[in-house]
């Protein structure tokens, strides 16, 4: 009786941690399978001219040249405005910040910004960056709107990595007489470079894929050129792979994939080079 | 600035003043320096609080211009209409504004994405905080932050293609665009935050109650069911709001997959609209400060104000997790 009981014990033991290893191929297996048929299908529409040539025939010809240099101005445009400000508010949170409620109000606004859904983020640019600074449907528009939504990102990855740093390096500056602002800078923001670059550049790989905000605030389908000014309109990689794979009727399938799989390349890049980043410090440390 | 800072500043000041410097000649020189470092201290710190609270300006910003671009609609359509009207026709004449569709359309997508995610997710979490050897769990997590990494335009070029024929031939549908396929990949989309933040969650518990549990005679199994989970699950359920929350925002993988229908969808094998594909799809023809600008601004209100509501009460329970187990 009593081993019947152990052994059925045993066995439901071992059909339940079966279904939790199911569960775990259910989240790993598809990613696996999504970027195999991506690269798999993909991999035949791209050739150097694919990358190097401007569209033509509503994007079932020529290349994509200027969508790859449009989502380039926009991950430069984006972290201009994001990193510093980024940086400063971390700072500001980790080493002066009094506990106080303005300091908690700083905290919940940066936590809520996280949750806006992006396609807020698209209306809120459209109203203020579009409209009410007449910049029009702009690089320098769209830039502002992805530099607004990545803020929440920038400003939590600095101040988690400022405050990483061991409070003896600050201490053994300031007993040598050397003011507050110059340990920050001179000893604070140097040990959590590693941790502000790898945010830095998580945020730049989310503003490259990002869709829903650059549709609202107007990227251009198609363009004769590269945009030549800050004011000009622009075209953008995910902007691009979703008109040609929802709006372009008799679009051929492989040019569709090529451009999903260039799209994935750059994310992925600089999603890996954060990781890398980060993993080479903690192994210094 | 509060007093107590200013307290704190005051009595660092005295401790500079009082420091025992060179006497003589490096007196003049030390003071004309300090007295522009302190100058150069308040700038910097002005200047980095400016920087703080801009995170505030920015969310008030937000609230401010979609209150203000989209409550003027009311004055045409009552809130009430409004929000359980069925007919949403922007150009007709006169034009009627209802987002039940939409509302409708977005609950039910995300209560289905929500359905597949949370046991895959939970038990995935499960899996690589309890079971998994560190070699399988270093070569998890790694994929699982890849998935993150995918943009959501390529995740609905792969439900357009991929997964919308096998839905189409599965269920035997007219279309394979329906919020059974869009469910589907929002909850692909949603697993990384439910498998990260229910990990971290698992692995929270102290390890004594475990092996508590094991000193009874415990299996693994039913210390994972009965210890570890009750034990995490105002965790877990964070992790669950975190989910449902990127699921009610996603916007481009339901703009692709969901179908696109206005009516009022009643099975998720329906075509349909949820409110981010509705703003998405309509905002590039509403005309500045027209009627139907003004009614995607009130949509565009009404996912704010669902969303922001999620991740605080998300973010209020993974607080009073932390300080539960906090030592």
């Amino acid at each position: 009786m009593k081993i019947e009981r152990v052994l059925s014990r045993q066995r439901s033991q071992r059909i339940a941690l079966g279904l939790l290893l199911l569960a775990t191929a259910a989240v790993t297996i598809p990613v696996l399978v999504i970027l195999l048929q991506i690269v798999v299908r993909g991999a035949g529409a791209i050739d150097w001219g694919f990358l190097t040539q401007n569209p033509s025939q509503a994007g079932k010809a020529g290349g994509i040249f200027p969508a790859l240099v449009g989502t380039f101005y926009l991950m430069v445009g984006t972290i201009i405005f994001a990193l510093p400000i980024g940086v400063s508010a971390g700072i500001y949170l980790a080493e002066y910040a009094p506990k106080n409620w303005l300091t908690r109000a700083i905290n919940m606004a940066i936590m809520s910004l996280a949750g806006v859904p992006s396609i807020v983020y698209g209306l809120f640019g459209l109203a203020v960056f579009v409209l009410a600074l007449d910049f029009g449907m702009s690089l320098l528009a769209a830039s502002l709107t992805l530099a607004c939504q990545a803020l929440a990102m920038t400003i939590t990855t600095s101040r988690e990595a400022i405050i990483a740093v061991p409070r003896e390096y600050r201490e053994g500056s300031l007993a040598i007489g050397v003011t507050k602002w110059q340990t920050i800078r001179h000893v604070v923001l140097p040990q959590a470079r590693p941790g502000i670059i790898t945010g830095a550049v998580l945020a730049m790989s989310r503003a490259a894929g990002e869709t829903a905000p650059i549709l609202v605030v107007g990227a251009a389908f198609f363009l004769p050129g590269l945009p030549s000014s800050p004011f000009d309109q622009f075209m953008a990689l995910p902007y691009h792979l979703y008109t040609v794979a929802a709006h372009v009727p008799g679009m051929p399938k492989g040019t569709v994939w090529g451009v999903a799989l260039v799209l994935l390349a750059v994310v992925l890049f600089f999603n890996v080079l954060a990781t890398i980043i980060r993993l080479r410090t903690r192994q210094r440390r | 600035m509060c007093r107590w800072d200013r307290r704190k500043r005051r009595r660092n000041r005295a401790i500079l003043t009082k420091r025992s410097v060179s006497p003589g000649a490096a007196e003049g020189l030390d003071n004309g320096l300090r007295r522009r470092w302190r100058w150069g201290e308040k700038v910097v710190e002005g200047w980095v609080f400016l920087a703080g609270l801009l995170a505030i300006a920015v969310l008030l910003g937000i609230i401010v211009l979609l209150a203000k671009e989209g409550l003027p609609i009311f004055s045409h359509t009552p809130p009430w209409e409004f929000l359980w009207g069925t007919k949403w026709y922007p150009v007709s004449d006169p034009p009627t504004f209802g987002i039940m569709p939409f509302f409708v359309a977005t609950i039910m997508v995300t209560l289905v994405a929500t359905a597949i995610a949370v046991p895959v997710g939970v038990g995935c979490a499960a899996y690589l905080a309890e079971v998994a050897s560190p070699r399988v769990r270093e070569t998890v997590k790694p994929i699982v932050e890849l998935l993150a990494g995918i943009p959501s335009v390529v995740m609905g070029l792969i439900g357009l293609m991929l997964l919308s024929p096998l839905i189409q031939s599965m269920f035997d549908l007219n279309t394979g665009l329906c919020g059974l396929t869009a469910a589907i990949m929002l909850a692909m989309m949603s697993l990384p935050v439910i498998v990260s933040v229910s990990e971290d969650a698992l692995r929270a518990v102290p390890e004594e109650f475990k092996e508590a549990s094991y000193a009874l005679g415990a299996t693994k199994w039913e210390t994972i069911r009965h210890v570890c989970i009750p034990a995490a699950v105002s965790g877990i359920a964070a992790a669950v709001m975190l989910g449902v929350g990127r699921a009610i925002g996603e916007t481009m993988t339901v703009l692709m997959v969901a179908g696109g229908a206005l009516a009022v969808p009643h099975s998720p094998t329906d075509s349909m609209m949820p409110m981010t594909a509705a703003i998405a799809s309509g905002i590039g023809n509403a005309v500045r400060g027209g009627l139907q600008y003004q009614a995607l601004f009130a949509i565009g209100l009404t996912l704010f104000i669902m969303t922001l509501a999620i991740n605080l009460i998300a973010d209020w329970v993974l607080e009073r997790q932390k300080r539960k187990y906090a030592r």
